[in-house]
């Protein structure tokens, strides 16, 4: 309890909330809006709001933030309807986080109601550090979301400010569980396992803002067969269809949507961008337009100010502005970007091509088109998304299933569909080029002939 | 292109022989904390520093050819068994360079168990605090295994070892 905070917390509150109105033995941790409120959400309906711990986070302007950082990155260049936020999907991670402890988990002895709390604030924060166009960005600067999310929870932030009130260990406790070192290893499962609230909102989010038909799968159910053991929380095993639903849908949308070969093309560009004006501000070129946002993470001293002050606006306004710079390489790749010019590609095999890929790097520079920026290797392990495999012992955990005995079975030795599906094979390449040069007339026309015909084979 | 990839395989290739994936992955976390150039993004799992990416570069190599894995069945789960092919070992030779110290590092390391690699491995992913309380995290993540004070000071003793061959 943290009776004792209260009077401190009173002080520092800049919620117009009036905290007398809890009486002496209600806690910050405990209180409650005097009436629930409720986000319109297209995926789970409504999510419901009641702590007011999780309505300050919310409020917070580290939180707002990510309304302006899309959930997909580049996927809208392909599914127009994908312009949905991290904001969305946080929320929706906490409603089902919030929809498991309230409605499934409660009462039941595995469950422990103490950690109610921190499983809701980590949920809406697992999200938090996520930058702009989120893993091309880290791709270039060599930065980890998920070192900022920590940084964000523990820095001088108002989301700091508002966890701080609620008990001093309070921030470091939310921070573990979506570090994954927290000490219940049940809790940090309901946001990051092989079956988690974080993959179960953005699989139907995303296809509900794609538009596909496939990635929906019965999570109500899903909910109701969840088991809270000590470790992990596991299927009863009576509702592993539902599972096999999912697992198809996390397979499906793996190769329909997150590993689209157009939506991989402008990511990519969007890297290669990234890389070129690093590249030329540390050879000291001089940038039409002072890229002010930038130049931290040029000379990579970075601190958490401007990190939070990028968003995807912000990315786009300067792709704007670069499609003017007299670098050819950099306004030519932002025009690429903004217009959606993108590369074409064609399948590799790089166990028999690796040395075409040598040869055809060689041919590039002899046409006078750098390959470091016009002839990429895309393979998927590029991809921040998977599906899911059983794996080895202690590899990392997989979906476990509780059988009628009270044992465990790990999911594809029980699900034929499952097992079918995880054995297969996962990887893929693809090399993508500027097709419209290489069709160019002019200077070193066989040249450029000659390369496209290797290309294409 | 494919540089990572090669890296992979030419660390497998210095190993001579890798067992189990749990191994490798620990291998490669603790070359990358010993700042060799691995770009693989590593999160913290149940059983240690994780990389979903590595899995991914892995079962890509194994598919081209440039690795062998070999399964062994263990009764009631799996162990993998790699190696460099010897198409990867010409794959691997268009890095030019390596570093002089990687081959020492990885004899180090293969010669330990895949248990000690997840302690060594679990205190240089808590490297930021201090030593009392990395082996306080050690205990509150891994508190099934029982690390014993004796495993602990070897861990450090190791890392120490390790340092000395490091980059820096």
């Amino acid at each position: 309890m943290t009776i004792l905070n209260i009077s401190k917390s009173h002080i520092y509150s800049t919620e117009k909330y009036d905290h007398r109105k809890w009486g002496a033995f209600m806690s910050y941790a405990t209180a409650k809006l005097e009436e629930e409120k409720v986000f319109k959400d297209p995926v789970h309906r409504y999510v419901h709001v009641r702590d007011q711990v999780i309505w300050d986070l919310v409020g917070t302007r580290e939180f707002q933030r990510l309304r302006r950082i899309k959930q997909l990155g580049t996927t809208y260049l392909v599914f127009h309807g994908a312009e949905h936020s991290r904001f969305n999907h946080s929320l929706g991670v906490y409603e089902i986080v919030r929809r498991m402890v309230d409605d499934v988990f409660k009462g039941r002895p595995e469950w422990d109601e103490s950690e109610r709390l921190v499983v809701l604030c980590a949920a809406l924060l697992h999200d938090l550090g996520h930058g702009p166009f989120s893993h091309a960005f880290e791709h270039v600067f060599d930065l980890d979301h998920e070192e900022y999310t920590r940084h964000i929870i523990m820095g001088d932030t108002e989301v700091n400010e508002v966890l701080r009130r609620v008990a001093s260990d309070f921030p470091q406790k939310v921070s573990n569980v979506i570090a994954k070192t927290y000490v219940n290893k049940q809790v940090v499962s309901m946001i990051s396992s092989q079956i988690d609230a974080d993959r179960m909102d953005y699989l139907q989010r995303d296809a509900y803002y794609t538009g596909v038909s496939y990635g929906h799968f019965d999570m109500e159910r899903i909910l109701r067969v969840m088991r809270p053991r000590e470790d992990q929380v596991v299927i009863k095993s009576s509702g592993m269809h539902a599972i096999e639903d999912y697992i198809m849908s996390r397979y499906q949308m793996y190769w329909q949507v997150y590993f689209h070969p157009v939506s991989r093309s402008a990511e990519v560009i969007l890297t290669k961008i990234l890389h070129r004006a690093k590249a030329l501000s540390e050879k000291g070129y001089t940038f039409l337009h002072e890229p002010t946002h930038f130049r931290a993470f040029f000379v990579g001293e970075i601190k958490l100010e401007d990190y939070l002050a990028l968003d995807e606006s912000i990315l786009l306004t300067y792709f704007q502005l670069w499609m003017q710079e007299t670098d050819p390489i950099l306004s030519d790749l932002s025009r690429r970007f903004v217009n959606r010019k993108l590369f074409n590609y064609v399948e590799i095999d790089p166990a028999k091509d690796y040395q075409k890929l040598r040869e055809l790097e060689e041919l590039f520079r002899k046409a006078g088109i750098d390959p470091t920026y016009y002839l990429v290797l895309d393979s998927s392990s590029d991809l921040p998304y998977d599906f899911y495999r059983p794996g080895e012992e202690e590899e990392r955990l997989p979906i476990h299933l509780l059988m009628p005995n009270d044992e465990i079975r790990e999911l594809s030795r029980s699900s034929d569909v499952v097992d079918a599906i995880s054995g297969k094979r996962r990887t893929d390449h693809k090399l993508y080029f500027p097709e419209d040069i290489l069709q160019e007339s002019g200077k070193k026309k066989l040249l450029r002939k000659q390369i496209l015909d290797i290309l294409k084979g | 292109m494919l540089e990572e990839h090669a890296k992979v395989v030419q660390f497998v290739s210095l190993a001579g022989q890798v067992t189990g994936r749990k191994k490798l992955q620990k291998m490669v976390y603790i070359a990358k904390k010993m700042q060799f150039p691995f770009q693989e993004k590593y999160q913290f799992h149940i059983y240690g520093p994780y990389s979903e990416e590595l899995t991914l570069r892995i079962e890509e190599l194994c598919n081209m050819g440039f690795l062998s894995e070999e399964k062994e069945d263990k009764g009631s789960y799996v162990q993998y068994r790699y190696a460099v092919t010897d198409e990867g070992t010409s794959f691997s030779s268009m890095l030019s360079k390596q570093c002089d110290k990687l081959p020492t590092v990885i004899e180090l390391m293969n010669d330990k168990s895949a248990r000690f690699l997840e302690l060594v491995s679990t205190l240089l992913y808590f490297d930021e605090l201090s030593k009392e309380e990395r082996i306080e995290k050690v205990h509150v993540v891994k508190g099934k295994l029982n690390f014993t004070e004796e495993e602990m000071s070897d861990a450090f003793e190791f890392i120490a070892q390790l340092e000395q061959q490091s980059i820096n």
